[in-house]
């Protein structure tokens, strides 16, 4: 275990993920800081995905997926008895890979949030959405046409409305499976300073597979990588699991293992 | 270098891709000249059918009087007033107009025979009679008496046609369609000239206004469609409101909350894909034992209610697939979207799984509503009455429907009825397109919330 002296939002505790009974992600014990950003990276089919989702029980929607061992939040375990899963993603936030508003207004997009949450009054959500859309750095480009359709933005601004309607609700953890990943440059870069606003008043914990995104973003990272097995078929078996977690510039300057080392250097993934 | 292997000289021939590239073309172009050909064939066949229906809806008639309006008063019959008509009729009826009394006020024949002691009064509770008339009964009547009668029971417009169809005697004694009144005259006029010395020749349009608003009747010039048209309206609004509720109510539990990994879930779903494929008349038989005989306590047998939940049934399965393909096809994007913000699986459904899935939804209800305003079967199975001049008035009235109408029509003798059924058949025509038109403008204005 890495010590530190910050407080940690979340502690997973031996995570494994199945899919129909069969393992896809073995043993994965992290910390996650408190108003940090904490980077998944690793290989495709390695399983970042799948834990993320574990975090916030997204996982609970997938007919077949099951998760053994805990996630710790504020010492109680999200998948003990009496957790209502809604609560928990309602304090545990997340934005997809790819940017998926709500076919309907930018307003709406955003106070759907707390409408579920009951508030209906108007003067409330219109304060709601215009901090809301602040934080995520749009309200310049979209403040004068609040009822256009959020389908008609640019994908870098979808994506900054998700992140928006995400931090509507003032949840505690934001998690992000590739939020840049469908994105031009210029559109990734105002992602990641977002991400840096963002982290002080949220945690943040991000999918990637760009090696210098990670490094300039994320305070901490955790490497994901693949194990193999025959099986008696003479069929291949694989499953991820967690390979290094480290602080980030000690993970890229003085990787402990080898795999790291060759999939920080690009040599496969 | 390697050497290309024959596949990659295959692949790189240059005559062959020609020649090959000029069938691919011809090939396309065929199958499009098939596909314009089916096409043209469609619009031949509805053009037809369209020219048919109008060819029959207007054309001229022979009218035939046997007495003229002008022997019976000086000015036309429009300018009498109601006492004036009241007169003629109880002048030119036999029995002073006691057997108009009795069809038209008493209920018939048998209504009458069966309580031939009741007065005036008591047959006509809501009419305000004259005491002296109120008191007797109809063998009682006296002349002055019944004018006094029809006056007060009847409006001005029943009295007129009264007086046209009784006294002066209005009666069409032929009719020929549009094609033949236009290019056919001299001969049509021949005919009536050899035949109905009398009559007279007029244009006439069957779908006009007095076609909607009147009751049936056996005179083809008195006959309307206003009741049946009164009950489809009624059938349709009746089993919209049961199938769209339970069908998109069954979608959305077979969508969201069945797993499917029951033996019950899976034999639910196929035979709702069964039953999309029964034939009409099979609910026919359903709708008359459930709800005509066994229900008979609530539906009171064969009413409206029995109709449209008959209906209901017939149309639920095709509601239910359309609604659930619609609904399996909103992206699951949105659905994490929701959840991942703290949605309730409820919430979820109701704010994004419906709204993207209505224009769907709403497809499959035009498919179904189209189906149920056309079924005849299953309505004669369960006895819609095939002559009614009462307007249906509740869910638990008796009833008849435009088709069943057109299907009288269309079977009795006579080539005036078949001009009305044909009259009929562009009214259901228009009903349909209404009903459609309105569901269409609905799903435009959902698919233009969901797009950009
Ligand atoms: N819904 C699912 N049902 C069954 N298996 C799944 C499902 N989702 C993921 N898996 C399996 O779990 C493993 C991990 O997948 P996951 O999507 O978490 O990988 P990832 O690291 O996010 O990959 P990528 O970088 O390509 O996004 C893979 O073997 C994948 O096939
Ligand atoms: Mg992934």
């Amino acid at each position: 275990m890495i010590t530190t002296n910050g407080a940690t939002a979340l502690d997973l505790r031996h995570v494994k993920v199945f899919y129909n009974e069969k393992l896809a992600v073995d043993d994965v014990s992290i910390p996650v800081y408190k108003n940090k950003i904490t980077a998944f990276i690793g290989p495709s089919g390695c399983g970042k995905s799948t834990v993320l989702r574990s975090i916030n029980r997204m996982n609970d929607l997938i007919p077949g997926a099951r998760v053994e061992g805990q996630v710790l939040y504020h010492n109680k375990n999200l998948y003990g008895d009496n957790v209502d899963p809604v609560e928990v993603r309602r304090r545990i936030g997340m934005v997809f890979q790819k940017p998926n508003p709500f076919p309907k207004s930018i307003y709406d997009n955003v106070a759907y949030g707390p409408r579920l949450l009951g508030i209906r009054d108007k003067r409330t959500l219109d304060e709601i959405v215009e901090r809301s859309i602040k934080g995520a750095y749009l309200w310049d480009e979209v403040k004068g046409d609040l009822k256009k359709s959020g389908l008609a933005l640019s994908g870098g601004q979808q994506q900054r409305l998700c992140i928006a309607r995400t931090i509507a609700v003032e949840p505690d953890v934001i998690l992000m499976d590739e939020p840049a990943s469908a994105l031009d440059p210029i559109a990734t870069q105002a992602i990641e300073e977002l991400m840096k606003e963002l982290v002080k008043q949220y945690t943040i914990v991000i999918v990637t597979h760009n090696m210098q995104q990670a490094q300039r973003v994320s305070d901490y990272t955790a490497f994901y990588s693949i194990r193999k097995a025959e099986e008696s078929g003479g069929q291949e078996r694989r499953w991820g699991v967690l390979g290094e977690y480290a602080p980030t510039d000690q993970l890229f300057s003085n990787p402990k293992s080898e795999e790291t080392e060759r999939y920080i250097r690009g040599e496969f993934g | 270098m390697m050497e290309p292997t024959p596949a990659q000289e295959r692949i790189k021939d240059e005559q062959a891709f020609a020649h090959g590239l000029a069938s691919r073309h011809l090939r396309g172009l065929v199958w499009e000249r098939f596909f314009q050909a089916a096409i043209a064939i469609g619009i031949i066949a509805l053009l037809a059918l369209m020219f048919n229906v109008v060819n029959r809806i207007f054309g001229v008639i022979a009218v035939q009087e046997a007495i003229h309006p002008s022997e019976l008063s000086d000015v036309p019959l429009e300018e009498l007033t109601p006492d004036q008509l009241s007169a003629l009729l109880v002048e030119h009826l036999p029995s002073g107009a006691r057997v108009l009394v009795r069809d038209s006020l008493l209920g018939g024949a048998d209504n009458y025979n069966a309580n031939r002691t009741l007065t005036m009064g008591e047959f006509l509770p809501g009419v305000a009679l004259p005491e002296a008339v109120a008191q007797l009964t109809l063998t009682d009547l006296q002349p002055e008496n019944t004018q006094t009668l029809l006056v007060a029971a009847m409006d001005k417009n029943t009295l007129l046609e009264e007086a046209y169809s009784q006294v002066v005697g209005r009666d069409v004694v032929g009719s020929w369609p549009l094609t033949e009144a236009l290019f056919n005259r001299a001969a049509i006029e021949a005919e009536v000239a050899a035949n109905y010395p009398n009559a007279t020749l007029q244009w006439n349009n069957w779908l006009d206004g007095q076609f909607l608003v009147d009751s049936m009747s056996n005179t083809p010039a008195n006959t309307g469609i206003r009741t049946a048209f009164l009950g489809t309206i009624w059938v349709l609004v009746l089993t919209l409101l049961v199938a769209f509720p339970l069908g998109v109510g069954t979608a959305i539990y077979l969508e969201e909350y069945a797993t499917g990994d029951n033996w019950l879930e899976r034999f639910i779903e196929t035979n709702i894909r069964n039953l999309a494929g029964v034939p009409s008349i099979i609910y026919g038989l359903l709708g008359l034992a459930i709800f005509v005989r066994a229900l008979e306590g609530i539906t009171q047998g064969r009413t409206l209610i029995s109709a449209a939940l008959t209906m209901a049934l017939l149309i639920l399965p095709v509601i239910i697939i359309n609604a659930q393909e619609a609904i399996r096809a909103v992206p699951p994007s949105i659905r994490e979207a929701s959840y991942g913000l703290g949605a309730t699986k409820w919430q979820t459904i109701w704010n994004q799984v419906l709204p993207a899935a209505m224009p769907g939804i709403l497809t499959g209800t035009i498919l179904g509503m189209s189906r149920a305003i056309g079924e005849t079967a299953p309505l004669i199975i369960i006895g819609a009455a095939t002559f009614i001049v009462k307007d249906p008035t509740s869910a638990v009235s008796k009833f008849t429907v435009i088709p069943i109408q057109i299907y009288n029509w269309a079977k009795q003798p006579g080539g005036q009825f078949q001009d009305i059924a044909a009259a009929g058949i562009v009214l259901l025509l228009i009903v349909l397109l209404l009903f459609n038109a309105t569901a269409i403008i609905l799903r435009q204005r959902f698919r233009r919330n969901l797009s950009a």
